[in-house]
């Protein structure tokens, strides 16, 4: 039977699906042995369930560990009870008052609103085009032998939209060459748009979900938008 | 030359299972050469994750996070291999910055990288993470 209450652990179980416990546990210690985060800020999965069962609130929603730990979900993979662990650590970064969460995830969510490009890096869609057009000039310029190597920008009914991690835009131009030739040789249609076309979300690792839905909104939007069928994330 | 590579918690464990890791290894391979690959341990769905993922690069405890990542470190360290694949973005900013930081003496490189080098098509400007015997190879 599920309850639904204030403590933690009642919050966190009604984010399970179905007869889902974190009571089942049987304190085997896979998931702690098998986590790189173990033994940072003096926890590990275990220790946190544990101690979600024993309804330890209070250090459960102030622990930085839940910043250290990456969601890598491998604990759920080896549990043999099946334990959602990352989802109990995601469910803690909510209870952060937002000014105290990291302000590296806070800072960059909050660009990404800022622009509906989506950038984490506050790229907007015309920083986007001019970076793009700039890159494929110039390979085209000095590398002869890519003369016919092409980029689709906001193109209409294209197979694939493309989405690309700011990163690279922002701070490395020419590494996004080498997957444009990829494409180019396996005769792709794809394309890019110049709004939505950030891969990053750290909206999500900031447990904001208001924001992270908005984001994830914007990017839908832009993908249906140029009626594509597929939606390539490479991040 | 032996090359790695990194399972990214997200494409695999997370989304597409062991089959991406599979058809991950099939590019890898037909990449740099069978003989040439050497897996990592564990591998694929059972992978460790480099420490990169859930906003750590951006979360603030530096420290904390190489710790994690020194894991990884040793994973790859083990493997013996010149080269670190690493098909997702997250997994190259990490690697790349806990090889630098534990002294490892491999490079860390994206996979579109060695897919254009091996078709001869990888330009001069796209070469930032290749090692000097890669460098120059097919210009
Ligand atoms: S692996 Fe599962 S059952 Fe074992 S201690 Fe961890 S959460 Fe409990
Ligand atoms: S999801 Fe968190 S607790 Fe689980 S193995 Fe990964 S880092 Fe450890």
């Amino acid at each position: 039977m599920k309850r639904y209450g204030n403590s933690f652990k009642e919050q966190a179980l009604a984010l399970l699906p179905g007869d889902a416990n974190y009571d089942m546990c049987l304190t085997c210690g896979l998931c702690s042995s098998g986590c790189p985060a173990t033994g940072l800020a003096d926890m590990d999965p275990r220790k946190f369930l544990r101690m979600a069962a024993l309804g330890m609130d209070e250090q459960l929603a102030t622990t930085d560990w839940v910043w250290m730990c990456t969601m890598c979900q491998r604990c759920t993979h080896v549990c043999p009870m099946n334990i959602d662990i990352p989802k109990l650590v995601y469910h803690a970064r909510t209870l952060w008052p937002r000014e105290k969460r990291p302000k590296g995830i806070i800072g960059s969510c909050d660009v990404a609103m800022k622009t509906d490009t989506g950038s984490a890096m506050g790229a907007r869609p015309e920083d986007f085009e001019f970076v793009v057009e700039d890159m494929l000039e110039e390979v085209k310029e000095t590398q002869p032998e890519q003369a016919d190597l092409s980029v689709s920008m906001n193109r209409t009914g294209a197979k694939f939209f493309l989405n690309q991690n700011s990163r690279e835009p922002m701070t490395e131009p020419d590494e996004m060459v080498p997957l444009w030739k990829i494409l180019n040789v396996v005769g792709a249609d794809w394309t890019y748009s110049s709004v939505g076309w950030a891969a990053e979300n750290y909206c999500m690792f900031a447990a904001d979900e208001e924001a992270w839905e908005k984001i994830v909104r914007t990017k839908v939007k832009a993908v249906e938008d140029l009626n594509c069928e597929v939606w390539l994330n490479t991040e | 030359m032996t090359f790695t590579v990194q399972d990214p918690c997200q494409l695999v464990r997370k989304s597409l299972g062991d089959d991406v890791a599979d058809d991950l290894r099939f590019v890898v391979k037909t990449v740099v050469g069978e003989e040439n690959f050497i897996d990592m341990h564990p591998n694929r769905s059972n992978n460790y994750c480099c420490g990169g993922g859930g906003g750590a690069l951006q979360g603030g405890y530096p420290e904390e996070r190489r710790e994690y990542g020194r894991i990884k470190f040793r994973q790859i360290e083990a493997t013996g291999a010149d080269y670190c694949i690493t098909p997702c973005h997250n997994c190259h900013s990490q690697v790349h910055d806990i090889t630098e930081h534990f002294g490892g003496a491999w490079h860390t490189v994206h996979l579109w990288t060695l897919i254009c080098l091996s078709l001869g098509i990888l330009g001069e400007n796209e070469r930032a993470y290749l090692g000097p015997d890669l460098a120059e190879l097919g210009l």
